[in-house]
């Protein structure tokens, strides 16, 4: 399998990597966020407890979260890698680089973007899918359908905090701009770059980046607004 | 006009450089920004200074030696031209205008402005060529190609090799550059036949020699004088994948004669 390892270490190789993990958490955020509005139902949290238990205890779902815990990690840890190389690249920087004139900010920075999204991760995962996992939460009970861990509860609870909305704003932003290069950027990667559906992936890519970072910002927002009242 | 030269000066690869300061006074407009050095270079010969060395040829943007990073701009501030191209009209009286070399580490300095691009020519000599003498001219229309293949594959062979993409991209890399020359050759029958090996064997060079890993940012094919499309690198991006699922060679073992 040599040939393999020497594809997967070669430039072409790591891109392929970032590409695939990349749109593998692209489709990862349509599912979390379709599943996630459940919590601007006005239920109690009962459909969103019903979610978390049935993604939590579903073997296929389980599965796909393995994937989806690899592709963090090796997007993450691959990114590392490639910032090293291209460091190297240039060891001495210009004295005046106008680099705005020729390509927009947030592709050049997708390190710093994407590191606000790991950190929000960070905070995200150990404030609920820890929780949710190892945490002590409560248990509510539905009329006829046994026994369920809160975790509305926990959720509601944080986002009555000011500060913790914003964060989830701020990284959401971050993700916004993250999506707008690295959408359209995974397909070229893949050489699917044709005059016929390039022009649909980069609509499609723009739209994503909007709609799918604004309904996440929106929940902890809306959630914000409602504990005031 | 009248112009302040920031200009990066360096002995040799191994010392350090520094920015040293010109005042230029009475530049015609329409002079070029060659003629512009040439003209300061004069008056450093008769002051018995050491004059400024840049790279130079052909003068009419069409051979890839001039180079520098003009203002922050590789070639300057104008679209699709090279810096021989460049007139000082593109410029306002009394300007500071500040002059460097190509900033990358497969692209050493040599002396001031002057950088070594013989990376690129280690790129080439890897499998940028098509291996057989193509012999005389064929029968018009005994082997078909199709206008849009011919005038894409013209299209990437208008790349003159002068490094403006490596010294324009944030990572310093030769993608587009690796690109246009795959793609000048891949799309016509002669150069199609080594397609999977010569992608492999370019690719293959061109980490070996320390450039950076294409992020898309498309700055490359922008500041590019002769506007090579980034559709080369996607091109690029296929013929590697495909060569590396299905190509005869296999690092570390004897080729395989199959059939």
């Amino acid at each position: 399998m040599s040939w393999l390892t020497e594809a997967l270490k070669s430039s072409l190789g790591r891109k392929l990597v970032m590409s695939f993990t990349g749109l593998f958490l692209i489709l990862f955020l349509v599912g979390h966020m379709l599943g996630n509005t459940l919590l601007f139902f006005d239920d109690g949290g009962q459909a969103f407890n019903e979610y978390a238990r049935f993604m939590t205890s579903t073997p296929i779902i389980q599965a796909l979260s393995l994937v989806t815990y690899a592709s963090i990690i090796i997007h993450a840890v691959y990114s590392i890698v490639i910032t090293r190389i291209n460091r190297r690249a240039r060891p001495i920087q210009y004295a005046l680089n106008k680099a705005s004139a020729s390509s927009p900010w947030y592709s050049r920075n997708m390190g710093i973007l994407g590191t606000i999204v790991l950190i929000f991760l960070v905070v995200h995962f150990r404030s609920f899918w820890y929780e949710m996992r190892f945490g002590q939460l409560p248990v509510v009970n539905y009329d006829g359908s046994g026994e369920f861990k809160d975790l509305y509860s926990i959720v509601a609870e944080s986002f009555k905090q000011w500060w913790y909305v914003l964060l989830y704003v701020v990284a959401m932003i971050g993700l916004a701009f993250h999506l707008s290069h690295g959408f359209k950027s995974a397909f070229q990667t893949l050489g699917l770059t044709h005059k016929k559906y390039t022009p649909l992936i980069e609509g499609v890519g723009l739209w994503f980046s909007i709609v799918v970072p604004t309904i996440f910002a929106l929940i902890p927002v809306v959630m914000f607004i409602k504990s005031l009242g | 006009m009248d112009f302040t030269l920031k200009i990066w000066r360096q002995k040799d690869a191994q010392s350090q450089g520094q920015f040293k300061t010109y005042q230029l006074t009475g530049i015609g407009a329409d002079n070029s920004f060659m003629e512009m050095l040439d003209e300061l270079n004069e008056h450093l010969i008769k002051n018995n200074e050491d004059p400024v060395h840049f790279d130079h040829d052909c003068r009419e943007g069409i051979c890839g030696t001039c180079s520098l990073y003009i203002n922050g701009r590789p070639h300057g501030p104008q679209k699709a031209i090279t810096t021989c191209q460049l007139h000082m009209r593109s410029f306002k009286d009394k300007d500071t205008i500040t002059i460097e070399p190509w900033r990358a580490q497969t692209f050493p300095v040599i002396r001031d402005l002057v950088v070594d691009r013989s990376a690129f020519d280690r790129i080439i000599q890897s499998g940028g060529y098509i291996s057989v003498n193509t012999g005389g001219v064929p029968d018009a229309n005994e082997t078909p190609i199709t206008t849009s293949k011919a005038n894409n594959a013209m299209d990437a062979a208008s790349c003159i090799g002068c490094g403006a993409c490596v010294a324009v991209c944030k990572n310093a890399s030769a993608m587009l550059f690796v690109a246009a020359k795959i793609s000048h050759l891949a799309q016509l029958p002669q150069g199609k036949v080594e397609a999977e090996s010569r992608a492999e064997s370019m690719v293959a060079q061109m980490d070996k020699e320390g450039f950076g890993l294409c992020t898309n940012t498309g700055a490359c094919s922008v500041e590019c004088p002769k506007e090579i499309s980034l559709t080369h690198i996607a091109r690029l991006n296929r013929q590697y994948y495909k060569a590396k699922q299905a190509s005869d060679y296999i690092p570390d073992k004897e080729e395989i004669h199959e059939g």
